[in-house]
């Protein structure tokens, strides 16, 4: 189960990065995308991995780590905000500069 | 006792009271703006002899002792910098309403006071998680104020500034995780208690992500190689916004100090101050960078944008040469670099709307109104972010400098500090002439609606820097004790976690 986990965070994270060198805002927006959830599930795990044990600490000694996972909520709610702050903001660059280049002004292809 | 939550509360209070107040019109919202930062100011300077007495105040949010529960820290150095932010808020919350910039959109004290909560929230918090948190919050509200008003260089610039910040905060949270992973505490104090005694089998992980954190700080202080978001962010934002703006790149200066310096302090056993010559060699090249960009630059604003970097970088220098003296010298000189910025991108505004169509390009323009006043202004500022004496700045980098004789690198660092200096003198003298002296004085003089209302504001943030030259016993004493304080972490973490480090072991 680690290394399918870690698989996971790698293939996402690595995707993310590709996206975010992209020149468009699109593939960017969703490269962001990508790193945050690599980075939930990165934190996640940094509670260590468990099977069978109770979520909340109850008269049962054994029981997860509750941090990880109120950081893990707070980290999806600042991301979620974030994400739909990039999009507005890209939106709106996509409206004044009528391309979706990240610099506003698309390079010209020669084989085209 | 509440005194070390109240900077973070009443920003907030303001932010949300200015939001309902926006039905009462604007001259009221801007009267509830300015009468809530000189509460805020009010307030810092009446926590000032409380830190001094019992130095830290630790406020545990909730009753929750550390390193279980969140805990507020206020030191010297926090409600220093706290003080210089609300002094600079007021001097760009004034220069806002006397140019009517925040008209130009919908909220913007609304904003203005959460940057400020935001900031002295990341200031306060002894917690790493938690100064994320602050640091989003500072960072969304920074993202807004930047895009105020119009203009599509200003669109572009916040994309990228959006964008490279988001990266930022994604490699913070992967720092935040491996400490917590590997520590077990996101207690700043508690983590610095914890790495003295790591086994070494797991000094390469935590030295990764300590490395990790400070590519995220310097991101904020726009370290080289992540400063490239500056100049455009800077320059092609309103005036008020960029000169709130200089306390920013100052927020990842202190997070430096705080959490590298706690964490990574001469007790951190293997990892001890490992990071400081990442820092030095950062800034040097930081500090060439942005004295050649200063040179190149073709507009005003951008080139003051530059020189506010060079003023980091000296900054990011002298906490990596890591001694009582430059971090003395360093505190020194964030209280005079943040100030004079803050005034200059406010004076470069004046000179941008008094040049009418030319705006802040640096070619030969016909003369303007009232030349000669703004051009006076010109000269001080420009003598005082060159650190020339007899202004404010000189003294700092002085001590940076004494400092850096002890440095076994000092030869570098005196060469660096010192050409950069000179250079930036040519530059502003260059860029002065061109502006007030080499004037096209066939065309006809430009009149533009400059009135004498735009002057007070930038007059009160240079009137810091002759009064830090007449006080410069008193606070030199408070740098050299706060610098002390910072280096004896010891100390430090026995007030967070209210126990003796010896009884511990």
């Amino acid at each position: 189960m680690e290394i399918l986990l870690a698989l996971i965070i790698a293939v996402l994270t690595a995707a993310g990065i590709f996206l975010i060198l992209r020149a468009r805002t699109y593939p960017v927006v969703l490269g962001l995308t990508l790193l945050a959830y690599g980075v939930n599930i990165f934190l996640f795990a940094m509670g260590r991995l468990h099977i069978d044990k109770a979520a909340i600490l109850n008269n049962n000694a054994e029981y997860t780590d509750p941090l990880p996972q109120a950081l893990v909520l707070t980290a999806i709610v600042i991301g979620f905000a974030m994400t739909a702050f990039v999009i507005a903001l890209s939106l709106k660059a996509y409206s004044k500069f009528g391309n979706d280049h990240i610099n506003g002004t698309p390079v010209k292809r020669k084989d085209k | 006792m509440h005194s070390a939550i109240l900077p973070i509360l009443i920003p907030l209070i303001a932010g949300i009271l200015l939001l309902l107040a926006k039905h009462f019109g604007l001259k009221n919202q801007r009267i509830l703006s300015v009468a809530m930062i000189i509460i805020l100011i009010v307030i810092s300077f009446l926590a000032l002899p409380q830190v001094l007495q019992n130095n830290p105040v630790v406020y545990a949010v909730g009753g929750w002792q550390a390193p279980f529960g969140i805990v507020l820290v206020m030191d010297r150095l926090s409600i220093l910098m706290i003080i210089i932010t609300s002094l600079l808020a007021l001097g760009a919350l004034w220069y806002a309403i006397v140019s009517d910039t925040d008209k130009r959109g919908a909220h913007f004290h609304v904003l203005f006071h959460l940057q400020l909560y935001g900031l002295n929230g990341a200031f306060l918090t002894g917690d790493l998680f938690n100064l994320f948190v602050f640091f989003e919050i500072l960072l969304l509200a920074s993202y807004s104020l930047l895009l105020h008003g119009e203009g599509n260089g200003r669109t572009k610039a916040g994309l990228h500034y959006v964008v490279i910040n988001l990266v930022g905060s994604t490699l913070f949270l992967f720092a935040v995780g491996t400490l917590y992973g590997i520590l077990g505490t996101l207690n700043i104090a508690d983590l610095a208690y914890k790495i003295s005694i790591l086994p070494s089998s797991d000094v390469g992980v935590v030295a990764a992500a300590g490395l990790l954190l400070l590519v995220v700080f310097g991101l904020k202080a726009a370290m080289f190689p992540f400063y490239l978001w500056l100049p455009g962010a800077y320059s092609k934002t309103s005036a008020p916004v960029a000169a709130l703006f200089a306390i920013m790149t100052k927020v990842g200066i202190y997070a430096i100090i705080r959490v590298h310096g706690t964490i990574f302090s001469d007790n951190a056993g293997e990892l001890a101050n490992y990071y400081a010559p990442w820092v030095l060699n950062a800034g040097l090249i930081t500090l060439i960078m942005a004295t050649f960009g200063a040179m190149s630059a073709k507009e005003l604003k951008n080139q003051i944008a530059y020189l506010v970097l060079a003023s980091v970088s000296t900054l990011l220098i002298s906490v990596g040469i890591h001694s009582v003296a430059a971090m003395s010298g360093a505190i020194y000189y964030m209280i005079h670099s943040t100030l004079i910025a803050g005034g200059f991108f406010l004076l470069s505004d004046i000179i941008v709307r008094s040049r009418g169509q030319i705006r802040g390009k640096l070619i030969k323009a016909p003369l303007f109104n009232n030349s000669v006043f703004i051009g006076s202004l010109f000269f001080l500022y420009a003598i005082a972010i060159a650190s020339m004496p007899p202004l404010s700045g000189f003294f700092g980098k002085l001590m940076i400098l004494f400092a850096a004789i002890d440095h076994p690198h000092a030869g570098m660092v005196l060469t660096v500090v010192l050409l950069s200096g000179l250079l930036s003198i040519v530059t502003l003298a260059k860029t002065g002439s061109q502006i007030f002296y080499d004037t096209d004085n066939s065309a006809e003089p430009i009149h533009a609606k400059i009135t004498n209302k735009y002057f007070p504001p930038v007059l009160f943030l240079f009137i810091f820097a002759p009064l830090m030259v007449i006080f410069a016993n008193p606070i030199t004493e408070f740098t050299q004790n706060t610098a002390e304080m910072i280096f004896n972490t010891n100390a430090y973490i026995e007030a967070v976690l209210n126990i003796s480090t010896e009884t511990r072991q």
